[in-house]
């Protein structure tokens, strides 16, 4: 694919289709501006402020939008809310629809039929995958992504929390946790396979 | 069309494997890739049903093989091919390339950071009320049709309570009947349809499961 691609940038701005910098200001963009440190901020944000958290989770669109993000593949945003009695997981199980502005662009395993199957028929072996156990009476929602609506989980503050300020807060917010495949605070997940049982 | 892409529920490939440090890209090629795509997206001779509708058709067996920017090159080959602003000599590097259609206007870079924070919002005003609301037991139809739809086979057919009303969304499955623009952008009403594990899966099913999808109206009847 490395050639094919070179080739095909190539033969498109030799007709006249691209300019190659503004490929290079997307990249730079994904790689620097837009990613999961933006949603750890709007996540910190909520646990801090009451009225924020209340608006993140009656319109989510605007009240990211108040902290600037926007735009593609986040045009209509919806917070969910992790608690002890439900956690949130999203899925796109028809292609790999994710909230870009808040999270960037997704990982491999968010796009893998792996997860676009199980998430809606086991999301606990999921959870497992993750290394992430819940307690058997607590909720699953899974969000099968199927529209243009965006789903970001608000995951549960972590315990013992309550000295820490806004920024301290947002390093605790890892991607997983607002995908519902993590849980903030925790380490960001290992491969199953690598890491053996559960934490 | 019901197609490989459709995977929930299936149950043959294994587990999820997260990638400890995942970078994000894996290669450089990735990056221009996405660059490459997005960017001639914004050249409007197709939208996003379009490429997705693309991508849904590609060969099964080459779908599943392929990483997902991989997925994303074909299917841009694809639409590219389609409406002739490249020929498969072209691609084949056996043709000296002909310049694009006098109006294509390329992204330029400083155009970029607007388009990305724009995005394309799909919500439209209304023709009609809505006619279901929150609360609402709803069956999801039994379609299956040939061209692009958004309606998960796992869920056809079964009933569901409407969780959320998100005002009127372009219709996914008009929004490809037309391969270049004008669309046809006429809206249905959407709504967040919750199921019971068990009603998807049956009686073996986490007793503590409910699934949403995003329905537009046209795939619900009153239950």
């Amino acid at each position: 694919m490395d050639v094919r691609v070179r080739a095909l940038e190539t033969l498109l701005t030799r007709k006249g289709y691209l300019d190659p910098a503004a490929l290079d200001r997307i990249i730079e963009t994904y790689e620097t501006r837009v990613g999961p440190h933006n949603g750890a901020r709007v996540v910190a944000r909520a646990w801090v402020d009451a009225n924020f958290r209340r608006w993140l989770l009656a319109d989510a669109t605007a009240a990211i939008a108040s902290l600037g993000y926007t735009g593609r593949q986040g045009e209509h945003m919806v917070a969910v809310e992790n608690t002890p009695e439900q956690h949130n997981l999203v899925v796109c199980t028809l292609c790999s629809c994710y909230p870009w502005p808040v999270l960037g662009l997704p990982p491999v395993w968010y796009k893998s039929a792996a997860y676009r199957s199980k998430a809606v028929i086991d999301p606990r072996g999921v959870l497992a995958d993750f290394g992430v156990r819940l307690p058997d009476t607590t909720r699953i929602r899974v969000w099968d992504s199927t529209a243009e609506v965006r789903y970001l989980v608000l995951p549960m503050r972590p315990p013992g929390t309550g000295h820490l300020d806004e920024a301290a807060l947002a390093a605790l917010v890892n991607r997983d946790s607002m995908i519902g495949t993590g849980l903030a605070g925790a380490q960001p997940a290992q491969a199953a396979t690598d890491s053996g049982a559960a934490p | 069309m019901n197609g490989v892409h459709d995977m929930g529920g299936l149950q043959c490939f294994g587990p999820v494997r997260p990638e400890p440090d995942e970078p994000l890209f894996h290669a450089p090629w990735e990056s221009r890739a996405l660059a490459v795509t997005l960017a001639m997206g914004a050249g409007g001779r197709w939208n996003i049903d379009l490429s997705r509708a693309a991508r849904e058709s590609l060969p099964p067996a080459t779908y599943l093989a392929s990483s997902y920017y991989e997925i994303w090159i074909r299917a841009l080959e694809q639409l590219m091919l389609e409406r002739g602003l490249v020929s498969a000599a072209e691609l084949a590097g056996d043709a000296t390339p002909a310049p694009a259609p006098a109006d294509w206007r390329p992204l330029a870079a400083e155009r970029v950071d607007a388009a990305l924070a724009a995005g394309s919002p799909t919500e439209r005003p209304a023709a009609q009320p809505a006619r279901f609301t929150v609360g609402d037991r709803v069956r999801a139809a039994q379609r299956n049709p040939a061209g692009h739809t958004r309606l998960p086979r796992y869920v056809r057919g079964q009933v569901g309570t409407v969780a959320h009303v998100h005002g009127a969304h372009i219709f996914p499955d008009r929004h490809v009947s037309r391969p270049l623009p004008p669309y046809d952008d006429a809206p249905e009403w959407l709504y967040t349809v919750v199921f019971d594990g068990r009603t998807l899966w049956g009686a073996q099913a986490d007793p503590t499961l409910e699934v949403s999808v995003d329905a537009w109206e046209p795939y619900l009847e009153p239950a």
